[in-house]
């Protein structure tokens, strides 16, 4: 079986001798699985996600994402494979305001090399399937939560990422916007798309999730895919 | 593909640049006013520095100008000094003549060199018209701009003094010849026409030689071309050295000041312009960590950074160069009036080096928080985002809120704890420009107080003259970058003065004139001194001449006979000081003077003493200076007095407003404009700090709202994080302006030999110091008053929205 995540060993520090804040843990995430990682705050989900994506490294353990591992790379070859093999949306969107939500979406394109026409017609076909394209001249602070989630998962998928990552995605909105992007999120993974998921809301992990984890205090209490977890 | 790289870079650059509308402006204006400053300061600077040998290399001018008598040698002998060893060039014979003109109010000039050309150019002093054109036809003149004044302008007619018949030479331009060759220029055939009315002839050889650099060379020159004339035909020579001494003479004296304000505009700029592209980084954290996220490398980052702030530093600098050339034009043109120069324009390489100069800085000043930019790490910024929280600045919040303030009030005074860097930033801009206030404050009013001590005769209420104006010699024209004046001297062919009043009946009438307070009497002449070639000027005075007194640097002013004040530079040429004793002569009475004081004097080659008239008993006053009893009109007194003494011969005028000399308008003009460059620079700079920090609070400031801060208390809150520093920038400012001010004039004055007397040093009051302090604080309050009202309006929601 092809996966896209394999962690070995991976664990974490901020204070040298301290208690790690995750692991020591073991994991693979198959392609086209959908997982969730629930757990209580501080339990070590947002810091499994940055590892990851490869925006923090790990203090021991290997990280091993699309087949590359990563855990050592410097800044420069993180964020060129970043941009190709991974898309993030976070719970505060991270839009950012001075572009419009066209440009929004088309950035990671344009930062590989894609061409402006190509970029435009992938970000309107995104646009078009998640419902925002009467925006997309619009700048992201004129839309509400919900819509503005969409840019940012239309901005994650822009480069048909591999891996998608969201980390507590209906966290900073209301019922309706979160039922749309449990929707998003679930038509996605049925589309294909690898998918992990940093949820507080089990009915979320529930409805989008093929699998699960629960951490507590950065250790793997549950994992509904028991075969799956070292 | 974007200069910036891939097409996502260009993108986020220029929404960067767009967007950020405050920075991109400060950004900007901030550089523009710092080139422009600089560009001023550099031109400035440079036409100080050396604005004799410019005009002089600009126009060729002549290494000697040398007067010949054309009744002991011919035109063609002198053309052919042009072809001797070591001659590189030459022009003339030009006929040349003394000419004392009067102007159409009856004002005499001094005796000026006339000499005939049929055109300004040649291959040697390429006499540069200043305004109008050159004369083509006799009965037209055209004159040194230095006589240039309400009764000689373009179109008035000069008469030769004492001839009523004379002809009328109209005035048709005025022209600069940076090496002095003559003080006026006619056709040559108007100077024969002159002659031959028995005005004194010569002919006039100008020579540019191989070498020229030292005296020796110019005098062996000078004995070659002698030597080729028939004895005695050379009449007298004139070195380029000599004027080119004097020239420099009254150049140096701007040197130091330009210096001062030139340092403090770069240093502020430096300071300004890094604060300003730190400032963006700090509050662009969380778009770093975003452009990151989604797979910006942070070689991506830096660059971005750069841009961001190149692009509108690049166009503040393509403004301010030709800005910088603008206003440095009516400066240069005061400059050139000064020197005796024309056509003085922005060096060149000013406008290229300053702007090199300005992106280099700027480029400096992005690079080191751009590549802390790139550095950052991608899930710290994400997670502090827009405020970043660093513990900094919380004992600061906790021991000021225990004053008895209004909280809003302590809230703001400790804000700028949180951020010392952008605080000490502020600090230094308030600082910087408290300072150049300060510096410039001290120096409009010593500048004055050099003026006012230099006329002291502009002090007495009323001016009584022994004879009327027409009669009486003008005062000469101030001096052509500190050279000799024309000295007066009876032209041929003059008739008879009329009578002067007898000084005996003045004093009579000025006695028994209602309302006389005080008088004095003074005789401008000059005198023979005793181990000294050549004459000295001198003012003798007549009774009380306390009220005409100069400031003293060392001694006293003469309290009777057998005394004498001198200036400095007196002392150094005869090798003397206070207390040593020298014999005068006027006319053919000598007397034996004990210097009693070293007086102030910045005419650095026309020099002048002083001693009481009793001292020569042939002397008499030509001019009384009077002070009217309060409460006593000086108007009426004047016209009153003046029907007693004109039937006398005599004349009683209102002294007029004094003056001021042309170094200190044009010096008073570049500390205006430099200083409100300095503190416009400044002024944007605090902008935009506490724009930086307003925004970086807006969410704070949302909360403090939400739970019930008024838009007044919120505007309190903004400003009172600036006053605190206001202060502290104003405590620090004022002294070193202060001290700038103590260090700057006297090496001003050192530049023009003399020593700077308390008068001119000692010009700040308490009082003023004081408010210019507060000056200090209202700049930072200014600065903030655009972010604070935003703030107050912000609405809560908004405020909220942006974390």
């Amino acid at each position: 079986m092809h996966h896209v995540i394999e962690l070995e060993g991976v664990a974490k520090r901020y204070d040298s001798g301290g208690a790690p804040v995750l692991g020591p843990l073991t994991l693979s995430v198959a392609k086209g699985e959908a997982l969730a990682v629930t757990g209580p705050s501080g339990s070590g989900k947002s810091t499994l996600l940055n590892l990851v994506a490869g925006l923090d490294r790990p203090t021991e353990g290997s990280v091993t994402v699309a087949g590359r591992r990563i855990d050592r790379w410097g800044e420069r070859a993180l964020a060129t494979f970043r941009r190709a093999h991974i898309g993030m949306a976070f719970q505060f969107f991270n839009l950012l305001d001075d572009l419009t939500v066209t440009d929004n979406i088309q950035l990671p394109a344009r930062l590989t090399g894609t061409g402006r026409r190509a970029a435009e017609a992938r970000a309107d076909e995104l646009m078009e399937m998640l419902g925002i394209q009467k925006h997309a001249r619009a700048h992201p602070g004129r839309l509400s939560g919900g819509e503005r989630q969409r840019v940012a998962v239309a901005r994650a998928l822009v480069n048909r990422p591999e891996l998608l990552l969201a980390d507590e995605p209906t966290g900073a909105l209301d019922t309706a916007s979160g039922h749309d992007v449990r929707d998003l999120l679930t038509d996605l993974h049925r589309a294909g798309q690898t998918i992990v998921l940093v949820t507080h809301d089990p009915a979320l992990a529930a409805a989008c999730a093929t699998r699960t984890i629960h951490l507590v205090d950065g250790r793997l209490a549950l994992d509904t895919c028991a075969g799956a977890a070292r | 593909m974007s200069p910036f790289g891939n097409g996502a870079l260009g993108r986020v650059v220029r929404s960067g640049v767009g967007r950020r509308r405050v920075q991109t402006v400060v950004i900007a204006v901030a550089t523009m006013m710092a080139v422009a400053s600089a560009v001023v300061a550099g031109a400035l600077m440079v036409a100080a520095a050396a604005p004799f040998d410019h005009a002089f290399a600009e126009q060729r001018g002549a290494h000697l100008t040398a007067q010949f008598d054309p009744a002991r040698t011919s035109a063609a002998r002198l053309a052919e000094t042009g072809r001797l060893d070591g001659v590189t060039a030459s022009a003339g014979p030009y006929p040349s003549t003394a000419f004392r003109p009067v102007d159409r109010t009856g004002f005499r000039l001094p005796t000026l060199t006339l000499v005939g050309r049929l055109a300004p150019d040649g291959d040697v002093d390429r006499v540069e018209l200043a305004s109008g054109r050159w004369a083509g036809e006799p009965g037209e003149i055209v004159l040194s701009p230095s006589f240039e004044g309400p009764g000689v302008e373009i179109g008035s007619a000069l008469r030769a003094s004492g001839t009523a018949n004379g002809p009328a030479l109209t005035v048709v331009g005025f022209a600069v010849s940076s090496g002095r060759s003559a003080d006026a220029w006619t056709t040559p055939a108007q100077v024969d026409a002159l002659a031959a009315q028995g005005g004194p002839v010569t002919s006039q050889m100008l020579y540019r030689f191989d070498s020229s650099g030292t005296e020796r060379q110019i005098l062996a020159h000078r004995e070659k071309i002698a030597g080729s004339v028939e004895p005695g035909a050379l009449l007298g020579t004139q070195s380029w050295l000599d004027t080119k001494r004097a020239a420099d003479q009254g150049a140096a004296a701007t040197v130091p000041f330009v210096t001062a304000f030139g340092v403090l505009g770069i240093v502020m700029s430096v300071i300004i312009v890094s604060s300003v592209i730190s400032g963006a980084v700090g509050t662009g954290l969380r778009r770093i960590g975003i452009l990151k996220a989604i797979g910006f490398t942070p070689g991506e980052i830096v660059r971005a950074h750069m841009a961001q702030a190149l692009i509108p530093a690049s166009v503040g600098i393509g403004a301010g160069v030709p800005l910088g050339n603008l206003l440095a034009m009516p400066l240069l043109a005061d400059t050139e009036s000064l020197y005796g120069t024309v056509s003085l324009s922005v060096a060149w390489w000013v406008d290229i080096a300053v702007p090199a100069a300005a992106l280099l800085v700027v480029g400096l000043a992005a690079l080191i928080p751009a590549l802390r930019a790139g550095r950052l790490h991608t899930v710290e910024v994400l997670a502090v985002g827009r405020a970043p929280r660093t513990g900094r600045g919380r004992w600061a919040h906790r021991t000021l809120a225990r004053l008895p303030l209004p909280r809003p009030v302590t809230q703001g005074l400790a804000t700028p704890f949180t951020h010392p860097v952008r605080a000490l930033a502020m600090l230094l801009a308030v600082a910087f420009g408290t300072a150049a206030v300060t510096f410039a404050v001290g120096l409009t009013s010593s500048l004055s107080a050099v003026g006012s001590s230099q006329d002291p005769e502009n002090r007495a209420a009323v001016t009584v003259t022994t004879a009327v104006p027409h009669t009486i010699a003008a005062p000469p024209p101030p001096p052509v970058g500190g050279g000799e004046q024309p000295t007066p001297s009876p032209a041929n062919g003059e008739t008879a003065e009329p009578a002067a009043a007898d000084p005996a009946k003045v004093r009579s009438a000025l006695d028994s004139q209602a309302g006389t307070a005080s008088y004095y009497g003074t005789l401008r002449t000059e005198v023979a001194v005793a181990g000294l070639s050549g004459s000295v000027r001198a003012s003798l005075y007549e009774g009380d001449a306390r009220e005409g007194g100069r400031a003293m640097l060392s001694g006293h002013w003469i309290s009777g006979k057998g005394q004498v004040v001198v200036p400095t530079r007196f002392l150094e040429r005869t090798s003397t000081e206070v207390g040593d004793t020298i014999r005068l002569t006027h006319e053919r009475e000598s007397a034996d003077l004990r210097i009693v004081g070293e007086s102030f004097d910045t005419s650095a080659n026309a020099q002048e003493i002083h001693a009481d008239m009793a001292n020569f008993p042939s002397a008499e006053p030509s001019t009384f200076l009077v002070e009217v009893k309060p409460q006593v009109s000086a108007d009426a007194y004047a016209h009153r007095l003046a029907a007693v003494v004109r039937p006398l011969g005599g004349d009683a005028t209102t002294t007029p407003p004094a003056e001021r000399k042309g170094v200190i308008l044009v010096m008073d003009a570049i500390t205006l404009l430099l200083t409100l460059m300095l503190v416009c620079v400044a002024g944007l700079g605090i902008l935009n700090s506490v724009v930086l920090d307003t925004r970086e609070r807006v969410h704070d400031l949302g909360v403090c709202k939400a739970i019930g801060m008024t838009p007044r208390q919120t505007m309190a809150l903004v400003l009172s994080s600036v006053a605190a520093v206001g202060v502290l920038g104003a405590l620090t400012g004022v002294p070193v302006g202060y001290a700038l001010h103590g260090l700057v004039m006297p090496v001003m004055g050192r530049a023009v030999g003399t020593g700077m007397p308390s008068s001119v040093l000692d010009v700040y009051a308490p009082v003023q110091l004081l408010l210019l302090g507060s000056g200090g604080v209202a700049l930072a309050v200014l600065g903030a008053l655009v972010p604070a009202g935003w703030a107050a309006k912000v609405p809560v929601a908004t405020a909220l929205r942006t974390e």
